[in-house]
């Protein structure tokens, strides 16, 4: 039953990442990526990370693709469609991706794992996952998790800054 | 081993009865509210009417009553007219984004005790995500029709949307944080204890930013921008016609239901009464927990066709201050009031 | 119950389609839709090890990727604008005027 679930996420996420990429139309590829987004929140449910399943959908599907989508309204690209969408080297390219999953799988053929931390499926669930990661982030990465508010606030200053249009002098 | 027992592996008898009672929950809950949906355009049309003086519709049946269902034949049998330019994949597909986003939050919302087709322990941001999802049927209806009306509509309600949905979830934090859990069931029981029985009174400018908020994210009077007939004829949804327009429509209602269930769970008490109130009265204690939900739901509607009776469109510049500049910073320090409280308290 | 590695390949497959697209594509757009897919690919990967190994860091990495995810997005779009503005095309290739 499991397998099954995961088999299907996965053909899903696979089948959507290769849509998302040779799309022509880069809506259709915001589309096929928001499909993808919900069967990797699948594989986090799968995984017992129902905090992170509800922060993929939130985040990503809800702010980031929001975001692309509308750029992509406001930049209004219905010329770009009739560009071939590959460059002329993408041999090139395909053979330098393979080449990297083929180092990849072949470095997690020798690659295992033993359970050795406290926070094993049961304690997960007697605390809730949503507490047991506040628990983690607000005491062992409360200065990384400030870092990351500060990098959100540059990200805010910086993106008005680059698109404020310039006033005329 | 068969092909039978490969298929049905010894205990699978559980799960498929487990499976068929979801099935039917959802089913029940699906036909429920798309009967209220239908009765709460009736209702609308009969509040409003009142309201300015008319009487609303009462041509078929007695007093109108079987007006939706002869609204509902009528939009099912147009014709359903597709622009010649339109992205037509995703012109079929937006109104069923916008539907299904809708629908899916039903999951989560506790009817009564124990009756919620999914208890999950993230309810709350399921709901929240299932509602910014809402926000994509209306973009890409607007970029699929290829019009400039529509195309206005959907970039006018994508940012609308991703603004007050920041309020609007950060609103709903204070609940999580005097309730200490997500799961809708837990928030409604952990009111019940609570002294005041219901968060809309120590909550109240959560409840407030809420309400504002709740409003501006199902695109409703006095925020209903995307749409405004009056200047963009009927904002992102003016290329659809029939079935379709139907689907949109209903989308609306059922957003509308949704925010009234979460009022009703996370401010009101969803379907438990207060206890001073049953001190008092002591027979309110026989009314069935549904009855109490379904009331307070519709008091939340009401409240909306009161505004909408009521209040002029803000201007869009207007709207974009009240969620930044004022709800926004509303919740945040409602947030952090309720944590210094909660702190003290302890 | 599915093993460890099955994730960690497919985590790695989604980084190698997302890497294909970021050296293929010219599409600005599409090339950030490609950095997204590799750091999702990340994240399977790495929340995935963290259910394995019963620790929540992988969890709370996963956290991290995606506000940053959400920074790079906004800064990423926001230059799109800009270039946009000084020249209407999102195809990489006709943006050289940078060029010394």
């Amino acid at each position: 039953m499991v397998e099954f679930f995961f088999g299907f996420f996965a053909i899903m996420i696979l089948f959507c990442s290769v849509m998302v990429v040779m799309s022509r139309n880069a809506i259709h590829s915001v589309l096929w990526m928001l499909v993808m987004f919900f069967h990797v929140a699948g594989v986090y449910l799968m995984l017992n990370a129902e905090f992170l399943a509800a922060t993929q959908i939130i985040v990503y599907a809800g702010a980031i693709l929001v975001l692309f989508l509308f750029v992509i309204m406001l930049l209004n690209l219905r010329e770009e469609m009739n560009i071939e969408q590959l460059i002329d080297g993408w041999p090139a390219g395909l053979s330098l991706a393979v080449a990297m999953l083929v180092v990849l799988i072949l470095a997690l053929g020798s690659f295992s794992v033993k359970p050795w931390g406290q926070w094993s499926i049961e304690v997960v669930e007697k605390t809730t996952q949503t507490k047991a990661l506040g628990k983690v982030l607000y005491t062992e990465y409360l200065l990384p998790f400030e870092i990351a508010s500060l990098v959100l606030l540059v990200a805010i200053i910086g993106a008005v800054v680059l698109a404020k249009k310039k006033l005329k002098s | 081993m068969t092909i039978f027992e490969f298929l049905f592996p010894p205990g699978s008898f559980d799960i498929f009865l487990n499976i068929i009672i979801i099935l039917i929950k959802i089913a029940v809950v699906i036909g429920v509210v798309m009967l209220h949906v239908a009765y709460a355009t009736y209702f609308e049309r009969k509040v409003i009417g009142r309201m300015q003086v008319r009487m609303g519709p009462m041509e078929v049946g007695p007093h109108g009553l079987l007006q939706p269902i002869a609204d509902m034949l009528k939009l099912f049998f147009k014709e359903d007219i597709i622009p010649e330019k339109a992205d037509k994949t995703v012109f079929y597909i937006a109104p069923l984004i916008s539907l299904m986003a809708a629908l899916s939050s039903l999951a989560v919302i506790p009817f009564y005790e124990g009756f919620v087709v999914a208890n999950i322990n993230v309810g709350l941001l399921f709901i929240l995500a299932m509602s910014s999802l809402g926000s994509y049927g209306i973009i890409l209806s607007g970029w699929a029709s290829n019009s400039k009306y529509a195309f206005l509509g959907g970039l006018r309600s994508s940012a609308q949307v991703i603004s007050y949905e920041i309020a609007m979830g950060l609103s709903l934090v204070g609940v999580m944080m005097m309730a200490g859990s997500m799961n809708l069931s837990e928030i409604v029981k952990a009111q019940a204890e609570y002294p005041a029985g219901i968060y809309a009174i120590p909550q109240i400018l959560g409840f407030f930013v809420f309400v504002v908020a709740a409003i501006a994210e199902t695109n409703r009077a006095p925020f209903d921008l995307p749409e405004a007939e009056s200047e963009l004829v009927a904002g992102y949804f003016v290329e659809y016609s029939g079935m379709r327009f139907a689907l949109f429509y209903a989308a609306e209602y059922i957003g509308m239901i949704i925010m009234g269930c979460l009022a009703a769970a996370c401010f009101l008490g969803g379907w438990t009464v207060p206890k001073y109130i049953l001190a008092i009265l002591p027979f309110l204690k026989y009314v069935p927990g549904i009855v109490w939900f379904v009331m307070k739901v519709y008091f939340v509607i009401f409240f909306y066709y009161w505004i909408r009776a009521t209040l002029p469109r803000y201007r869009y510049d207007q709207l974009m201050a009240i969620g930044w500049k004022l709800l926004i910073p509303l919740a945040l320090a409602n947030i952090l009031f309720t944590g210094v409280i909660k702190i003290m308290v302890e | 119950m599915v093993p460890l590695h099955w994730y960690l390949w497919l985590g790695s497959l989604v980084f190698c389609i997302g890497m294909f697209g970021f050296l293929t594509r010219r599409n600005v757009i599409i090339m950030f839709l490609s950095i997204e897919l590799m750091l999702n690919g990340v994240n399977i990967s790495l929340v995935a090890l963290s259910h394995y190994m019963q620790d929540l860091r992988g969890q709370v990495l996963t956290l991290f990727v995606i506000a940053v995810a959400a920074a790079e997005a906004a800064i990423g779009l926001a230059i799109v604008i800009a270039l946009f503005r000084n020249k209407p095309t999102t195809h990489l290739d006709e943006i050289k005027e940078m060029k010394g």
